[in-house]
């Protein structure tokens, strides 16, 4: 009689920016793949990015023939009066025979529920639903199948939303980490008027500028200088929330350090709180870190559910600011 | 969270090109590798049509491409109408004079390996081994479409051979293994994943 109880294997969502990093993503290991079209309707709209439908529906193809499967994320906010674009994003996705698209918006969850219901949805981190109370509102309404969880949440605290919830819920493991409230945050739209709410971009790169003044890399965006980086320090992405600034007598990262998130050793715990997936952020990245990333986390997981302990550090080098932290998930402040 | 006031770790196993063979690049005339770098960029051009959609309205900006540790660098305008690629020789004082909306520099193994897709670009940013300056919305565009594009620059340099392709092509393939090993760089395409 075997004694050991199996281990859950949970789900791996990696990022897909194009379609060759689509594909390096199922050879690495996803079980699953999210990705966006190229417009405003998801939250990396970034130049060269993303997919035309003729490339979604091929790289579905491909996923599906591979065994994995795609999410189509259309998880900004659609601007009154230009509704049709995302209505037609969801439409294009099941055309295109999605397995699920991943939502933000009150309105556009409730179009999706009415003219696609066979279309399995997932709510975005961005819809930023953080309670018990809130996901079953969801999940009741719109027959929300899994809700992906802000980083804002201890592991102990993902375990007790577990246990009072019916839907699946998804954690990001790997990553950029925002210090706002997910879906609420506007400091980009201060600097340039454009927002990953409402266009899709934190920081557009029309905005950004580096210069090299003597040893320094010198960020400006939106015509500001927010950071000012010096010879042998890590480059942090042009963010203001990750800017030097000087208020109150100290200079330097006032909102958030550059760091990005790991939690690869927290697979044990996260998988006993009852996560069913985990999500590697990164969809504005290259095929080489998602080939490094997807194939670290996949060896993690394998590692864990065969009995074998998970390697550390394996993917720092790709890491913003070349520093990780297990984020919220080991929450020492508030 | 965790305070960030470590240094850069910089890519350790990214090579700088040899001085020694780079004081012969100095010499070379620029003429010929012009006209080869023409009919690089307009083969790139007919084999990688979609290199040149996804950059869209950026594909009309110039960059430059500027390996710092070789004596000339690149002129590229990606506009599929009138595709553009030439050298630049550098100044004594290490700077190259030319007109440009955008400048993407770093070790040339270190842009090699980019187009290849063995290295990531926003990882080499962080780690301070490239720098990027100007149009920052052109320089994503251009490196998320070489990404998409799968670029094998081996291949590429043999499709220019007309009817020799095959054969350089393969001559290439079995050279690669044993020139990486003696350069360190990444001289064709990482992973297997084709459409």
């Amino acid at each position: 009689m075997n004694m050991v109880a199996e281990i859950f294997r949970p789900e791996l969502v990696c990022p897909a920016g194009t379609p060759a990093a689509l594909r390096t993503a199922v050879e690495a290991g996803a079980d699953a793949v999210y990705c966006g079209f190229r417009d405003e309707t998801n939250a990396r709209n970034f130049p060269g990015l993303n997919f035309s439908p003729a490339e979604l529906t091929e790289s579905i193809r491909f996923a599906h023939d591979h065994g994995a499967k795609v999410l189509v994320a259309i998880n900004t906010f659609p601007r009154a009066g230009a509704e049709t674009l995302w209505h037609d994003a969801v439409a294009r996705a099941e055309g295109a025979g999605a397995d699920a698209v991943i939502l933000a918006d009150l309105g556009l969850v409730a179009h999706a529920t009415v003219k696609h219901p066979k279309l399995r949805r997932h709510l975005s981190v961005q819809a930023a639903a953080s309670n018990p109370d809130v996901i079953r509102f969801w999940a009741a309404t719109f027959d929300i199948k899994r809700v992906v969880l802000p980083r804002v949440l201890t592991v102990p605290e993902i375990a007790a939303i577990n246990l009072e919830i019916s839907c699946e819920t998804e954690v990001f493991v790997f990553g950029g980490l925002c210090v706002m409230a997910e879906g609420r945050c506007s400091l980009s739209s201060h600097a340039t008027g454009k927002s990953p709410n409402m266009n899709g971009v934190c920081s557009p790169p029309s905005h950004v500028l580096y210069r090299e003044e003597g040893d320094d890399l010198v960020a400006e965006l939106g015509g500001w200088t927010i950071d000012r980086t010096p010879k042998g320090v890590p480059a942090p992405y042009p963010t203001l929330c990750k800017g030097r600034f000087s208020a109150g007598g100290y200079s330097g990262h006032v909102f958030e350090d550059p760091v990005s998130l790991d939690a690869a050793q927290l697979i044990p715990p996260l998988i006993e709180a009852g996560v069913t997936a985990f999500k590697i952020e990164g969809r504005q990245r290259s095929r080489a870190y998602t080939q490094a990333v997807v194939g670290a986390f996949r060896k993690a997981i394998d590692d864990h559910v065969a009995g074998r302990p998970i390697a550390s550090d394996m993917t720092k080098r790709l890491a913003e600011g070349q520093t990780t932290t297990a984020g919220a998930y080991k929450k020492t402040w508030r | 969270m965790g305070v960030c006031t470590g240094t850069a770790m910089t890519e350790a196993s990214i090579p700088h090109f040899p001085r020694l063979v780079d004081h012969l690049v100095a010499r070379l005339p620029t003429l010929p590798l012009d006209l080869a770098l023409r009919r690089f960029i307009t083969s790139l051009t007919e084999r990688h049509p979609s290199l040149f959609s996804r950059l869209d309205d950026q594909a009309r900006k110039t960059f430059l491409i500027d390996p710092t540790d070789v004596s000339i660098a690149f002129l590229l305008r990606p506009d599929p109408a009138l595709p553009r690629l030439e050298a630049v020789k550098r100044a004594p004082d290490g700077t190259i004079v030319a007109a440009r909306d955008a400048r993407i520099a770093g070790p040339l193994a270190a842009l090699v390996g980019m187009v290849h897709g063995a290295l990531d670009g926003d990882a080499l940013f962080f780690s301070r081994d490239i720098v990027i300056e100007g149009d920052t919305e052109a320089v994503l565009a251009l490196r998320n479409a070489v990404d998409d594009s799968e670029i094998d620059l081996a291949d590429e340099v043999a499709a220019i051979t007309g009817p020799a392709s095959k054969f350089v092509a393969e001559i290439f393939r079995r050279a690669a293994p044993v020139a990486e090993r003696m350069t360190g760089v990444t001289l064709t395409r990482a992973g297997g994943t084709t459409a």
